[in-house]
């Protein structure tokens, strides 16, 4: 399941996680980012049990996105260990994001 | 409603336009500028069938003559725009409005546009290639656009609706639109700042900006397909063995694939582009 970031379940879900989160920031607006939605489905599929992937509206949830200077989207950022590992910016296919996750 | 429009006129291009007219379609060709092969300073003695060594603006001339011959409509135009709808794509020009079922990138990859300091370092940053995506992000901000022509009044209408607050830096370009916002005549030195981008410097200036929007010449395929969503890896557009990006009907060949930056290689992919496009549309209808 692809999980919906938000400010109250970030700690929990995303900081507190025992194995890697990949996070889209993300808005409704953005074009492309509606590309991005089919990726992160298969991603999902494909790394069950070993990691997390879920997205964040940046309109909805801005202090999160503020809190790690999100100034352009589709922003891609990874985290382990409650900490930033990886980001990247734009559309990205889904070999490239398993390899940000590094599972 | 266009089958095909082809965005650039040059081995990639042309190559898909002839072969696309010989299965029965007719496509359009917009391109205005030369890639890889402006400011090319070698001739070209490489490519097949070629009696003397030319220069590469003067082959992709041959090249857009040969289509024309050929019955192809070839316009020669700066595309500002593409966008995507439940039909097809919309293709916007300096000068006007194309609707497509599908369209072919093909304009091969220019020279980075502002290799200046600091420009990868605030690149998501404040740095921006695309007012549409980022606009958002610096409502009531300082923004400034670096641009000269068409494509930066695109980006600029489309930022009025975010702050008043405006510059447009030319870059020691000659302004090329009726703007009633503060202009920026000199070259930029580099951009700077702390983690996010703070000033641009000029010779005798260090301005204030909170975002910067880039819009100089006009849009390369990879600054359109990322403003689309098209899977763009290492500067690359990423396409399928059928040359179609992940947007249905969107397809892209020659050098901003990746591979080989040939002529050859161009030509080739033009051509299966070609065939993958029309057994895409017979299979539409």
């Amino acid at each position: 399941m692809v999980f919906d970031f938000t400010t109250e379940n970030f700690e929990n879900q995303v900081l507190k996680s025992d194995v890697p989160v990949l996070v889209e920031f993300w808005a409704s607006w953005c074009g492309p980012c509606q590309r991005v939605a089919p990726i992160l489905e298969a991603l999902d599929q494909d790394v069950q049990g070993l990691a997390k992937v879920g997205k964040l509206d940046v309109d909805e949830e801005s202090k999160i996105a503020d809190e790690f200077g999100v100034m352009s989207i589709p922003t891609i950022i990874v985290f382990k260990n409650g900490k930033v590992d990886q980001s990247t910016i734009g559309v990205q296919s889904k070999e490239t994001l398993r390899k940000l996750l590094g599972v | 409603m266009k089958k095909v429009i082809i965005i650039g006129h040059g081995p990639a291009g042309i190559s898909a336009a002839i072969y696309l007219k010989r299965a029965g379609i007719d496509p359009l060709v917009i391109g205005k500028d030369h890639g890889a092969l402006e400011g090319y300073d070698d001739l070209v003695e490489n490519f097949y069938g070629q009696e003397k060594p030319l220069e590469g603006v003067t082959l992709i001339q041959n090249g857009i003559k040969q289509a024309r011959g050929l019955g192809i409509e070839v316009v020669s135009d700066a595309v500002i725009s593409l966008e995507t709808h439940e039909k097809g794509f919309t293709v916007k020009t300096a000068n006007h409005v194309y609707e497509s079922k599908t369209v072919l990138l093909a304009t091969g990859k220019k020279r980075e546009t502002l290799n200046r300091p600091g420009f990868n370092k605030y690149r998501g940053k404040g740095i921006s290639m695309c007012a549409v995506c980022d606009g958002f992000f610096y409502r009531k901000k300082k923004i400034a656009i670096v641009g000269c022509g068409a494509y930066m009044l695109h980006e600029l209408n489309h930022l009025k609706r975010m702050t008043k607050d405006l510059m447009v830096f030319t870059d020691g370009h000659p302004l090329d639109a009726d703007i009633d916002v503060p202009v920026v005549h000199d070259k930029i030195k580099k951009f700077s700042g702390e983690e996010k981008i703070s000033h641009i410097e000029t010779k005798d200036h260090s301005y204030e900006v909170d975002g910067v929007f880039i819009a100089l010449g006009t849009p390369s395929s990879v600054e359109f397909a990322s403003q689309l969503g098209v899977i763009v890896e290492k500067g690359n557009l990423v396409v399928d063995k059928n040359y179609q990006t992940n947007i249905e009907g969107l397809f892209a060949a020659g050098d901003i694939i990746g591979g080989k930056l040939q002529i050859a290689k161009a030509v080739y992919d033009g051509m299966m582009a070609a065939d993958a496009m029309y057994d895409y549309l017979k299979k539409k209808k």
